[in-house]
Formats: structure tokens, C-alpha cells, sequence
């Protein structure tokens, strides 16, 4: 009798992983495309980076060189920004601070961000009371108004840019994890979950690898919203004196000691502030144009 | 409805019991040993006993909890480091003012917000939808202690209408106000008008149109009505943010409330008093997020909250 054999080829699999993938893409590009705000708020941030990435190599002074016979010159082509009270250029201070706050936003969602995943996914997956312990903790967490929460907790902490983040992304927490575990409990019912669990794999293999790649749509449109809140709520705490110190150029804290000279020079309070809120204005509109794109269902 | 009232009530026990759990543990959140901290650097070795001893630092955790709780019952938040004053107290002088800045800002918040929305919603596309959507756009990115900052120069130093800071008179308010109410305006701006442009292209609303009814009678009793529920929800939620707003504000314009209470005893690490006042604020939120899920069923009738 003749011997049958079955091959599979997989490259035939892998292929059309990968030509459904692109497509995808290919789908979400003409998406964001069309969205004209959303273009505008992804040129805002790709100048933010680049302004992050180079801008203390552009700066022309010393961003904490102190030069008091300099003080409160108004902008100027030789200060474009004009000097501040101890003679500091501004335009310098703020290159050197955009990665002060730029950095802060980005490390405070990455955490809130992680922890939040993490929590979303464990709650989605197990359900039962493991999902009812971390629903009512983060009903807790929700209970506070956000900037409260980080307050009380740099007030434990102690002032400081990295507890500033700490702060931040504590209470972005709950957001994510509310959006992954809902996801989550969706995506655990498709019927490839049950083929990878029948399969054999682990709870973490199929956590990280099969359920977590699909519901990353939702975690990325969280991600950039919650940036223009955390760039906001960072620079608030700073501007209060709760997060970087003096002579730190970080522009929440540069607008606040700009506050005391509003009668005498109005621009050294007026530069960062333009500086935050470009940047959130860019993080809004790139995170509206990004939901519509990925995640039409959150828009209400 | 009274059942749905009696459940949401019973579910904000264990919250209101989190949060002050929360609260508690701020405390044992602080690096290194919170009594010396507490009594300041340089203070006496038996100084630092004796207040280790007055806060029942050596006592198990739980029961430091548990007495932290009771005290709570009888309405005594402990004392302040700095001037020994009950911190009750303090937050029932500071308190007022907030409150008093919030409910203004709120005004704010839904009169200009429903009234920008609606016009865009009915003239959709125009070049008055597209400047309101533009200043809402820019209402939600700019950092409310820097349009503060902004509209302080514009109309106290260089206009000179207004005062640039303090809390004496009504002039004293309109400032923070706008600043405080100007961010939550611009998203129900955005809001009504998506929810208006949801409900206009609604069947019963052709129906309306069919039946020859005005223009001003459609939006005002058909459309908004419906329109109005996901705002209500907006708004509600703007009043966590709001009272989050206080702090900000209120150190801009020198306001005595309770936001900057908190800000200066962060400062000074007044430990009692960062405690009472995150937790009335928490607390305060709590039951708005309340009165707002029972707004919300009361409006829309058609969503089983249970």
C-alpha cells in the first residue's frame, strides 16, 4: 500500500501571517493619513522627539551657566528667548529641558502603562475573585481625583522628578488596566485561545504571546492619551515645586519661577508654557487621529 | 430606582474604606522612620519617642489602621505638625472656598461648553464649528496653571480689570474661575457636539422635522434631551479633575482653599493635614460620582445600571 505522508508547508502559513499584517498596516497608514489633525499631531511629536534626541547639542549657552549682569533681557537675536532672573538663556534651558519633561511623560506611562497591562491581563484571564480583588482595587485608585493621588504620594515620597513619575504613573494604572482587562476577557472567548490552550501551552505562553499581541490596538490608543495627561500632570506638580528642583530647566518648573516676574518679564513664564502645550496639543490630536485609526469603539 | 440607589450606596462603603486605607498608608510610604521625619530634623531623641508614641507608630500596622479609622468616626483627623490645630478645623475654614471655586467653575464648564457645543452641532462644518472645535482643541492642551498665568497678565497687569490675586471679592473670582472651568468646557463642547451630531441623523428626529415642527423645538426638545445623557456623564466625570484643578489654581491666584492647603503642607511635610485634605477631597468625589451615576439612570431610563 502506498505510504501517505503529510506535509505542511509553513512558509505558506508564515507568508500569509505576514501579507495579512501588512495589509493591516497598509490599512491603518491610510487611515491616519486621511486625518488630517492626526497627521498635524504626529509632526508635532516627531519635532518634540527630535527636539528631545538633539536639542542640547543645538543649545547655544550653558543651560545653568549663571550670568546676573545678563538677567531679564528681553528675546533677542542673541537670547531668542530672552535670559531669565539669574541671566540663564531661556532658549537654552528649554532644549535641555525637553528631555527633563518630555522623558518624564514617557517613563510615567511606560510604568502606569506595564503595571497596568499586567494587572488588565491577570484580572481578564483568571476572572473570579482574582478579578474581583483587582477590580476593587483599582475602584479604589479611581476614587481619587488623579493629580490628588500623585500629590499624596510625593508628599510620602519627597519631591523629586523621579517621584514625580512614580506619582504620575501610579494613577494611570487603573486606566490601562481597565481597558486591557475588558480586552482580555474578549479575546480569551475566540476560539484560538482554545486551540493553543488544547495544544498545551502555559498561562504565561498564551498571556504574552496570543493574547496580549491583539489587544495591544487599545493599550497603544490608552498610551497616548494618557501621554498629554501625564506631560500636563508632571509639569503641574514641578510648576507647585513638588518635582524638579531648581536650577533643574524642566518647564513646568521654569514657568512657576517665571510666575513671580509676570510684571517685569512676562516671556519667562510664556516660552515654556507654549512648550507644554504644543506638545499636548500634539499628543491630543495624534491620539484622536490613532482611536479613530485602531480603536473606533472608544470614541464615546 | 430606590433599589438601584440602596446597591450603588452599599458599593461605595468599601471604596470610602479603600480610600482611607489609601490615605493611611501614605504614611507608612515614607523612606526611613516616619517619627523622625515627622518631628523635623535636629528635633531630641525623646521628642521623636514621644510623637512615635502620640501617633501609635508602635503598634501593629492594622491596629494603627483600625484606630486611624475610629478617630476618623468621630471626626478627628489628628493635628497639624506644624501649628498643632486640629486639621478638621483647618479644612472647615479652607474647604468653603474651594467648594465656592468649584461650583463657579462648573457653571463655567456647562454653560459654555453646552452653548459652544450646540452651535457647532448645528451649523456642523461651518467656519463657527470649526474655531469652536479649534479654541476646545486648545482648551484641553493648555496647562491650566499657564492659561492662569496667561489671563492674569492679559487682564490684571496689562488691562488691569481684574485682580491678580486673593480671594476678597466677586472679582477675585471670575480669574481662577474661567482658568478652572476652561479645560472641562472645552470637552463638553467637544462632547455635545459629537452627541448632538449622533442624535440630528436619529429617525425620530426626521420624524420631527417631517411633522413640520421648528427648528429651535427639535433641538431644544428632542435633540438635546437625548444628547444631554453621555454629558451628564462628562460633566460628572469633570469634577474629579476639577477638584484636582483646585490645587493648581489655587496656588496661581493665592487662594486659601483647600487645594493649596494641601500644596503648602506638602511642602513643609505636614504630613496630618496632606492626609485630611486628600482624603475630604476623595471623599468629596466619591459621593459626586454617585450623585452622577443616579443622574445618569434618571435620564436615560433605557440603561439597566443593576
Amino acid at each position: 500500500m502506498e505510504k501517505i505522508t503529510l506535509t505542511v508547508d509553513h512558509s505558506i502559513l508564515t507568508n500569509a501571517r505576514k501579507a495579512a499584517r501588512k495589509k493591516n498596516r497598509a490599512r491603518f497608514m491610510n487611515k491616519m493619513k486621511k486625518n488630517k489633525a492626526a497627521v498635524a499631531g504626529g509632526i508635532i511629536i516627531a519635532l518634540y522627539l527630535l527636539i528631545f534626541l538633539i536639542g542640547p547639542l543645538l543649545a547655544p549657552y550653558d543651560p545653568y551657566d549663571v550670568q546676573l549682569e545678563q538677567k531679564l533681557q528681553a528675546p533677542s537675536l542673541e537670547h531668542l528667548m530672552g535670559t531669565d532672573d539669574k541671566g540663564r538663556d531661556i532658549f537654552s534651558r528649554i532644549l535641555y529641558g525637553s528631555r527633563l519633561s518630555i522623558g518624564v511623560g514617557f517613563s510615567a506611562v511606560l510604568f502606569g502603562g506595564t503595571i497596568g497591562t499586567i494587572l488588565g491581563l491577570i484580572a481578564g484571564y483568571y476572572g473570579k475573585w482574582i478579578d474581583s480583588i483587582i477590580s476593587r482595587i483599582l475602584d479604589i485608585m479611581l476614587a481619587f481625583p488623579g493629580i490628588l493621588l500623585a500629590l499624596a504620594i510625593v508628599s510620602a515620597l519627597g519631591p523629586s522628578l523621579i517621584n514625580v513619575t512614580i506619582a504620575v504613573g501610579f494613577f494611570s494604572i487603573p486606566m490601562f488596566a481597565r481597558i486591557v482587562r475588558g480586552s482580555t476577557m474578549e479575546v480569551k472567548k475566540l476560539e484560538y485561545i482554545d486551540a493553543v490552550k488544547t495544544l498545551g501551552a502555559n498561562d504565561f505562553t498564551i498571556l504574552a504571546k496570543h493574547v496580549f499581541p491583539n489587544i495591544l490596538s487599545p493599550i497603544i490608543v490608552q498610551a497616548s492619551m494618557r501621554l498629554a495627561t501625564a506631560i500636563l500632570s508632571a509639569a503641574g506638580l514641578s510648576f507647585l515645586g513638588l518635582g524638579a528642583q531648581p536650577p533643574s530647566p524642566e518647564w513646568g518648573a521654569m514657568l512657576s519661577s517665571g510666575r513671580d516676574f509676570i510684571f517685569t518679564a512676562p516671556y519667562m513664564a510664556m516660552f515654556p508654557g507654549i512648550m507644554i502645550s504644543i506638545l499636548v496639543l500634539g499628543f491630543n490630536l495624534f491620539g484622536d487621529g490613532l482611536r479613530d485609526a485602531l480603536d473606533p469603539r472608544m470614541k464615546n | 430606582m430606590t433599589l438601584f440607589i440602596l446597591k450603588r450606596l452599599a458599593q461605595i462603603i468599601p471604596v470610602t474604606l479603600g480610600v482611607t486605607l489609601v490615605v493611611f498608608l501614605i504614611m507608612q510610604m515614607i523612606p526611613g522612620d516616619p517619627a523622625i521625619i515627622l518631628a523635623g530634623e535636629g528635633a531630641s531623641t525623646e521628642t521623636v519617642e514621644e510623637l512615635r508614641e502620640n501617633l501609635g507608630l508602635n503598634k501593629p500596622l492594622y491596629v494603627q489602621y483600625g484606630e486611624y479609622v475610629n478617630d476618623l468616626l468621630h471626626g478627628d483627623m489628628g493635628h497639624s505638625l506644624k501649628n498643632k490645630q486640629p486639621v478638621l478645623e483647618e479644612i472647615a475654614t479652607r474647604l468653603p472656598i474651594t467648594i465656592e471655586l468649584a461650583f463657579y467653575s462648573i457653571l463655567i464648564t456647562i454653560v459654555l461648553g453646552l452653548i459652544a457645543g450646540i452651535i457647532s452641532a448645528i451649523r456642523p462644518y461651518s467656519i463657527i464649528d470649526a474655531s469652536f472645535m479649534v479654541v476646545a482643541l486648545l482648551g484641553i492642551s493648555l496647562p491650566s496653571f499657564w492659561l492662569g498665568i496667561l489671563l492674569m497678565y492679559v487682564f490684571s497687569v496689562q488691562l488691569q480689570w481684574l485682580p491678580v490675586a486673593g480671594w476678597d471679592s466677586a472679582k477675585h473670582i471670575i480669574l481662577p474661575a474661567i482658568t478652572l472651568g476652561a479645560g472641562g468646557a472645552a470637552i463638553v463642547a467637544r462632547m455635545t457636539r459629537s452627541s448632538m451630531l449622533d442624535v440630528v441623523n436619529q429617525d425620530y428626529i426626521r420624524t420631527a422635522k417631517a411633522k413640520g415642527l421648528k427648528g429651535y423645538v427639535i433641538i431644544a426638545k428632542h435633540a438635546l434631551r437625548n444628547a444631554l445623557i453621555p454629558v451628564i456623564t462628562v460633566v460628572g466625570l469633570q469634577f474629579g479633575s476639577l477638584l484636582g484643578g483646585t490645587v493648581l489654581v489655587e496656588s496661581v491666584f493665592a487662594v486659601n482653599g483647600l487645594g493649596r492647603m494641601i500644596v503648602d503642607a506638602i511642602r513643609t511635610r505636614d504630613i496630618p493635614v496632606v492626609q485630611g485634605g486628600v482624603l475630604v477631597a476623595s471623599l468629596i468625589f466619591v459621593v459626586i460620582n454617585l450623585a452622577v451615576d443616579i443622574m445618569y439612570r434618571l435620564f436615560n431610563k433605557r440603561i439597566d445600571l443593576n
